[in-house]
């Protein structure tokens, strides 16, 4: 065999194994989706199919009718739409301060940044507990809200910190210099360039928010207060047979559109890491 | 965090574009008032961060100082107990159990994590433009799955009689595991809730590497492929020591979140799983705490978790200041 039709022959083989691979870390998210659409009675058989012919909205109806299902998204949106608008202006103020100030303390301050970023949820959650019932805010939305603000704040800083500090300075200094004030360099130069970064940053307060369960799991406890993650919870239980025809319609519901607009954003930072090195 | 939650974190540090020559540190001050300025810009975030997470940290370490039950929180009389809650667990041999388990499933998962992210990384590089974009949107799927979701759909995935993987295995002639449960037995519950953590947190792992294999001078390998090496030795003498820095600070990454997870062995256990035997650091603080209402025993289980987490986060800040720096 030539070398060159055994190069192909490679290729060949080399996509085959990606593709399996493929398969194998998208199943999940597709059995997910295909159990939700399929009738019961293809679901709760023993006779499976990987591809099922016969599909149904009935369970996404059915999720979407249910009260509770709706008071229980709209407080995991509201508490999600908070904490990203809030992270985002109070982060912004931070990383502005610490990409273009020389300030002293600077060096302590990135390092609190970065340490706050370890510290751990899980061994937390007693005395985070603990200091919102001291608070009044157990079973209250804002509760949530406030630690969720706290744990996603390190992040977008320092996130943040990265895309302004690759701004050149120079650009607003020549809008200072062309008769611009210190806020409409901001508001005119700096913040249209960072819009993209602010996007970036925005997915991580988001996804934490949307997905957060354990400190939720404490905090709200009484029914009507539960964020979406919860109720998916309330599926389990030992008790009874699990509904997974309704259990995975309500997953997709709350999983796509993060896993969706992730893939998104994600792809177009990937793409706009590389481009920025080929400009460089 | 969710660890997983906690995972998308450092794309973000990986993705902004890097532009050569930036200088990282800040131009001079400018303008009048300036002085000031940065602290005012800085004080939201510093109050907030004072409020909600400095204080739990002081609070965490006085209740692990102290007698405190519910009663005790609402009433204010938690009282100082002389070391008692540490000495209590450090001679509780369920504690030893619970924190041996804990590094066995943190240290699995994360040797899984690391060879399958490798592999993964360096088949992304073999990959042709249309080949590695698809497989780079599977793993951003896996990557952004919730873990509530990834760990329900899982334990579905294994459900004992409806189970695609007992159909699986029933369907190539392993028959013994018709209706076989899955969450009955410690092992085999800790090992679905090791595939849901592994299964997240490869795609991090994988594209991180990936990114850093992108770096590596192509020159490197084409004067290796004139020498005549092996795929093996080229591994190991070329990728793996120019992906050093970014190898070791995935695995103290990985060894971080692995070693504070809760979520997915918490829902299995709810799920009618086994409790006992199967309880993670995590969840047996929270336990202590909730179900056994003792807040300073859990809160003291919680202070070994932070001590045991602090070198390798000390590690990882260190890495990520330097690579600020240069």
């Amino acid at each position: 065999m030539n070398p060159r039709s055994r190069k192909f022959l490679g290729r060949v083989g080399i996509t085959g194994v990606a593709m399996v691979v493929t398969a194998i870390m998208a199943f999940p998210v597709y059995w997910m989706v295909t159990t939700a659409l399929k009738p019961k009675t293809d679901v709760f058989t023993r006779d499976l199919t990987l591809f099922p012919t016969t599909l149904t909205l009935s369970h996404f109806k059915r999720v979407v009718a249910d009260e509770s299902f709706l008071r229980f998204a709209g407080n995991s949106l509201l508490v999600t739409l908070v904490v990203v608008a809030i992270t985002m202006v109070v982060g912004f103020l931070a990383a502005t301060a610490m990409a273009r100030f020389n300030y002293v303390g600077r060096r302590f301050s990135m390092i609190l940044i970065l340490a706050v970023q370890m510290v751990p949820l899980e061994a937390l959650l007693i005395s985070m507990y603990v200091m919102l019932d001291g608070m009044g805010l157990l079973d209250r939305l804002m509760g949530v809200m406030v630690a969720y603000l706290a744990l996603a704040l390190p992040f977008t800083v320092w996130t943040l910190r990265g895309f302004i500090t690759n701004i050149p300075a120079e650009l607003e200094e020549a809008a200072l210099i062309d008769g611009c004030s210190r806020l409409q360099s901001f508001r005119l130069i700096l913040f249209p360039l960072i819009a993209p970064g602010l996007v970036a940053a925005s997915v991580f307060a988001f996804i934490l928010a949307w997905n957060e369960f354990i400190l939720a799991n404490v905090v709200l406890l009484s029914k009507q207060n539960a964020t979406l993650p919860l109720w998916l919870a309330s599926f389990q239980s030992s008790f009874k047979e699990i509904d997974w025809s309704g259990l995975m319609a309500a997953s997709t519901l709350f999983a796509l559109p993060v896993i969706v607009f992730f893939v998104l954003v994600q792809g177009r930072l990937h793409e706009g890491a590389a481009a920025g090195g080929v400009k460089g | 965090m969710s660890t997983q939650v906690m995972s998308p974190a450092t794309t973000g540090n990986a993705a902004p574009p890097q532009a050569p020559g930036n200088s990282h540190t800040p131009p001079e001050s400018r303008g009048k008032g300036s002085k000031s300025l940065p602290y005012l810009l800085l004080l939201p975030t510093g109050v907030l961060l004072a409020v909600v997470l400095g204080y739990p940290i002081v609070r965490l370490v006085v209740l692990s100082l102290n007698k405190a039950k519910l009663r005790d929180l609402v009433k204010g009389t938690e009282s100082w107990n002389n070391f008692a809650n540490y000495t209590a667990i450090l001679t509780d041999p369920t504690f030893w159990a619970v924190l041996g388990r804990t590094i066995i499933f943190a240290a699995a998962c994360v040797v899984a994590t690391m060879v399958l992210g490798m592999l993964l990384a360096l088949l992304l590089a073999k990959l042709g433009r249309v080949a590695r974009l698809i497989l780079s949107i599977s793993l951003l799927m896996a990557w952004s799955t919730p873990q509530v979701t990834a760990t329900q759909v899982w334990q579905w995935l294994f459900d004992t009689r409806y189970g695609l993987v007992n159909w699986a295995l029933v369907r190539v002639g392993l028959t013994g595991f018709d209706n076989h449960s899955w969450l009955a037995a410690p092992a085999s519950l800790l090992a679905v809730a090791g595939i849901a953590v592994v299964w997240g947190a490869l795609p991090f792992v994988a594209l991180t590497l990936y990114a850093g294999r992108t770096q590596i001078d192509e020159s490197l390998y084409e004067a290796a492929g004139m020498d005549g090496a092996t795929p093996w030795q080229v591994f190991r003498s070329i990728t793996v020591p120019m992906l050093a820095p970014i190898i070791t600070m995935l695995a103290a990454l990985s060894t971080i979140w692995d070693f504070r997870v809760f979520t997915q062995v918490y829902l299995l256990q709810q799920a009618g799983g086994v409790t006992s035997e199967t309880n993670l650091i995590s969840i047996h603080a929270y336990r202590t705490s909730f179900s056994g209402n003792d807040f300073g025993g859990g809160a003291a289980i919680s202070v070994v978790m932070v001590l045991v987490l602090a070198g390798f986060s000390v590690f990882y800040v260190r890495r990520m200041l330097q690579e600020v720096q240069s």
